[in-house]
C-alpha cells in the first residue's frame, strides 16, 4: 500500500513539474503513459519487441545448453579446468559491450551478431555459477551414493546436479537480467534487424521523446516481467531449497 | 564373510603424513553385530570407507565374500552419521529410500514397493510422501536406515549412526537396529566412540587404539535377547563389560600411541 503510494506521488510530482513547465524538455508523465498504452496494440512496436525478446530467449538458451555442460566439465575434470583457468580469467573481465563491433563484423546479420553477443555475455554467470555449485556438493551426499555402488557419471546425474541446480538458477537469473541489456545496446548501433533499440533510434531520430520514454517503460516492464517469471519459476522447480 | 588382513592407509607422504590404520586384522562372521570404538580420531571412519571401498588403502586388503574390495561392491549399504548430508533434500522420502534400489534388477513398481515395505520397518509407513526436512532428526535417520534396510545388503555399515540425535532418540534407534537385525539376514559393523552403546548393541565389541589404528581389544557380548534398555544396562555383566571395553579405550587415551 505505501508502496503504491510512493509511487503515484512520485509519478504525480513528474506530472505537475511537467505540466507547470518545470521539465521543458521532456513530455508529461500521463502523455508518456497514453503513448506507452498506444504502444500495446502498434504492430511495428510489437514486432520490434519480438525481435529483442526472440534474441533474448535464443541467446539464453544456447547459452544455458552449452555454458552448464561446459562447467560440469570443468567442475568435475580438474585437468580441464586448470588448462582453461587462465583463458577464462583474461576473457570474463573484458566489457562485452565492447565487442558489439566485433560481433557485427563477424555476423553481417545484425540479429545473429545480437544472438551471438547474448550468448557471449550469458556464458559467463552461466559457467561460474555451475562450476562453484559443483565445488559446494557435499562429499558425505556423493558418497552416500557411491556407497550403494553407483558410478561417477550417476553420482554427477543424480547428486550433483541436483546439488548444483540452485547455483544454476541463479546463474540464469543474472543471465536474463543482462540479455535484455545487450540485445538493446546491440540494436542501438546495429537497428537492421528491428528491435526495442532500433525503434528508440527512430523515434530519437525522429525528435519523438514520448515514444523514447514509452518505450523506454516497455523494456523496463519487460525487464521486470522475465526476472519475476525466472524468480516464480526457480521458486516452484527448487521448493526443497526454499524450505530447507 | 569380511576378512581385513594387515590393513593400512596413509594419508599424504613425506614428514607431514599421517597414519590412519597401521597393520589391522579383523574378521567378522556372517550374521554378526560388531561394534568398533575407539578414541575420536582413531581412524575409525577410515577403517569403514575402506571397508565400503569409498577410499583405496595403502596397504593390506578386505575381502567381503571371498571378494577383494577394489571398488564398492554391490551387497553393501553405508549409513552415515550426518542424516541431513546423505538424505537427498530434492526427494520424497520414497524416493530417497527408493533411489538405490535402481541399481538391482527392479521396475518402478518393484522399487516402490520396496521403499514402502522398509519405511514400515522402521515405523516411518506414512512418511514416504514428506520431504527429509519435513521430519525430526530422529526420524531422519530412520529413513536413512530404510533406505539401507531396502537395498537388502549382506554388509550394513554404520559410521557412527546415532551420533547427532539426542539420547532418548538413540535409545529408540539402538532398539530399531536390533529390531531390524532379527527380521534381515544380514552383518552390521557399527562404528561408534559411545562405549555403552557399543555393549548393548554389539555381539561382539572391538577396540581400536589412537591412530595409527589397530586392534587392541576383542570382546564377546553375552548378554540375553532381546534386550532392553533398563534391565540389559544394569545386569551385572553388562556393568563388567562396559568396564572392561572403557579401560582399554581410556589406557589408551592416557599414553598415546
Amino acid at each position: 500500500m505505501i508502496r503504491t503510494l510512493g509511487v503515484l506521488g512520485f509519478l504525480l510530482v513528474l506530472e505537475a513539474a511537467g505540466r507547470l513547465g518545470l521539465i521543458e524538455a521532456l513530455p508529461p508523465v500521463s502523455v508518456v503513459l497514453v503513448t506507452a498504452a498506444g504502444l500495446a496494440v502498434d504492430g511495428s512496436f510489437l514486432s520490434d519487441v519480438g525481435a529483442t525478446l526472440s534474441a533474448c530467449a535464443a541467446g539464453l538458451l544456447i547459452a544455458v545448453v552449452t555454458a552448464v555442460p561446459a562447467g560440469l566439465l570443468l567442475g568435475t575434470v580438474p585437468a580441464v579446468e586448470r588448462s582453461v583457468r587462465p583463458l577464462v580469467e583474461f576473457l570474463r573481465p573484458i566489457p562485452s559491450l565492447s565487442l558489439i563491433p566485433l560481433a557485427m563484423f563477424l555476423w553481417t546479420d545484425s540479429h545473429d551478431a545480437k544472438i551471438a553477443l547474448i550468448v557471449y555475455t550469458c556464458s559467463w554467470p552461466l559457467l561460474i555459477n555451475t562450476m562453484y555449485g559443483l565445488a559446494d556438493v557435499d562429499p558425505i551426499a556423493k558418497d552416500t551414493l557411491r556407497g550403494f555402488g553407483f558410478g561417477p557419471m550417476a553420482v554427477l546425474w543424480r547428486v550433483s546436479l541436483p546439488s548444483t541446480a540452485p547455483f544454476i538458477a541463479t546463474g540464469v537469473r543474472i543471465a536474463v537480467s543482462v540479455t535484455l541489456i545487450v540485445a538493446v545496446s546491440v540494436e542501438l548501433l546495429a537497428g537492421g534487424g528491428g528491435g526495442i533499440g532500433a525503434y528508440l533510434v527512430q523515434a530519437g531520430s525522429a525528435n519523438r521523446v514520448d515514444r523514447m520514454l514509452a518505450a523506454t517503460v516497455w523494456a523496463g516492464a519487460l525487464g521486470l516481467a522475465a526476472n519475476a517469471l525466472f524468480t516464480a519459476a526457480e521458486r516452484r522447480l527448487l521448493r526443497w531449497r526454499w524450505a530447507t | 564373510m569380511l576378512e581385513i588382513s594387515n590393513l593400512s592407509h596413509v594419508y599424504g607422504s613425506g614428514p607431514g603424513a599421517h597414519h590412519a590404520i597401521e597393520g589391522l586384522n579383523l574378521s567378522v562372521a556372517e550374521g554378526e553385530l560388531l561394534c568398533i570404538v575407539g578414541p575420536s580420531g582413531a581412524g575409525k571412519s577410515t577403517l569403514l570407507r575402506s571397508i565400503a571401498g569409498l577410499i583405496q588403502p595403502t596397504g593390506g586388503e578386505v575381502r567381503i565374500e571371498g571378494k577383494l574390495v577394489k571398488q564398492t561392491p554391490d551387497n553393501l549399504a553405508v549409513v552415515f552419521q550426518d542424516y541431513s548430508r546423505s538424505l537427498f533434500p530434492w526427494m520424497s522420502v520414497a524416493d530417497n529410500v527408493a533411489l538405490p534400489l535402481r541399481r538391482k534388477k527392479m521396475d518402478k513398481q518393484q522399487r516402490r514397493a520396496a521403499a514402502q515395505e522398509a519405511l514400515e520397518s522402521v515405523g516411518l509407513a506414512e512418511a514416504g510422501k514428506k520431504y527429509p526436512f519435513q521430519l525430526s532428526g530422529g526420524m531422519q535417520q530412520r529413513v536413512a536406515i530404510a533406505r539401507a534396510l531396502a537395498y537388502r545388503p549382506a554388509l550394513m555399515l554404520m559410521d557412527e549412526p546415532f551420533g547427532s540425535v539426542d539420547a532418548q532418540t538413540r535409545e529408540d534407534l539402538e532398539d530399531l537396529v536390533l529390531q531390524v537385525r532379527g527380521h534381515h539376514k544380514m552383518t552390521i559393523v557399527l562404528i561408534t566412540h559411545d562405549i555403552d552403546e557399543s555393549v548393548y548393541v554389539g555381539d561382539r565389541v572391538v577396540v581400536l587404539s589412537k591412530a595409527p589404528a589397530h586392534v587392541v581389544g576383542d570382546l564377546k557380548v553375552e548378554l540375553a535377547s532381546p534386550r532392553d534398555q533398563i534391565t540389559t544396562r544394569e545386569h551385572s555383566d553388562f556393568v563388567h563389560l562396559r568396564a572392561e571395553v572403557g579401560r582399554l579405550v581410556r589406557g589408551l587415551e592416557r599414553t598415546p600411541a
